[in-house]
């Protein structure tokens, strides 16, 4: 599992890479968890744009995020999903509950 | 049904199989020459069956998961994912979208993103045997010579 983020004035942008499925989720969630109880962000943004596959696990990383930033009373943002993962993500009804921005299915 | 090609896998239910049985079968899959979109549909069903044999079929054990694929007549891509875990008490209400068993770590979205991304789906289960996936998905032919 790879990813990196960087913080601006209370915004925290994590990169997401690779494949997320059920193997790295737990990871994954646990290493976003991890920066946004570090940094306390109003607004967190998951970026999308390297990621290659993702499957179901990937809908759990993202509620899981939401719940954390719920419970700051700060903001979720999704950007630059490829079209597999925002077909997936689209599934579980996500654009509903969470703002996306600049989505790039091919 | 007669088919064209075919192959089967036998693997453990370890997770970095996951990625393992979605490769081989869109590498199987490669020769109806899909479309990246179509591709990606498969993989993403293919995981999901697969992380369910992991996830649910043998929770606390590892078992052996049983992947078959055939190519039949017409471009059709013919999946089989078998596990012999705890099988499924109530096969409607699995089906349905969110529900899970396996807390907040699952959506309870797979048999549902099965289901619409692949052409033909369909679920046999049986409590202490075990549980059978078969899912088809037609790869649209396109113009142009291969
Ligand atoms: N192979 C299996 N063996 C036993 N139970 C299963 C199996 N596959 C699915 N189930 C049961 O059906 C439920 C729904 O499965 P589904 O894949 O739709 O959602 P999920 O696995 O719970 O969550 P998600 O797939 O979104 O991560 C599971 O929670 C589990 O109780
Ligand atoms: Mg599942």
């Amino acid at each position: 599992m790879k990813l990196t983020s960087y913080v601006q004035e209370r915004q925290l942008t994590v990169a997401l890479a690779g494949e997320i499925d059920h193997h790295c989720a737990r990871e994954m969630m646990e290493a976003i968890s991890e920066k946004i109880d570090l940094y306390l962000p109003l607004r967190c943004i998951l970026d999308f744009r390297d990621v290659r596959f993702m499957d179901s696990s990937g809908i759990a990383v993202v509620l899981h995020t939401l719940r954390r930033m719920n419970t700051l009373q700060g903001k979720l943002l999704l950007q630059n999903i490829p079209a597999q993962p925002y077909k997936v993500l689209r599934a579980a009804g996500i654009e509903k509950i969470t703002e996306i921005k600049e989505e790039c299915p091919q | 049904m007669k088919s064209e090609n075919y192959m089967e896998l036998k693997f453990p239910s370890k997770s970095a199989n996951e990625a393992f049985a979605r490769a081989a079968v869109a590498c199987f899959a490669a020769q109806l020459d899909p479309t990246l979109d179509e591709l990606g549909d498969i993989k993403t069903a293919v995981s999901e069956a697969v992380t369910n044999c992991i996830v649910h079929a043998y929770p606390d054990e590892l078992g052996e998961i049983v992947l078959k694929a055939r190519i039949l007549p017409d471009s059709v891509l013919d999946i089989v994912i078998k596990d012999r875990g705890r099988g499924i008490e109530d096969i409607e209400k699995a089906r349905t979208p969110m529900f899970t068993t396996g807390g907040a770590d699952r959506s309870g979205m797979g048999f549902t993103i099965m289901e619409s991304f692949m052409t033909e789906f369909r679920l046999t289960s049986a409590p202490g045997k075990g549980t059978t996936v078969h899912m088809k998905r037609k790869i649209i032919r396109r113009g142009g010579k291969k």
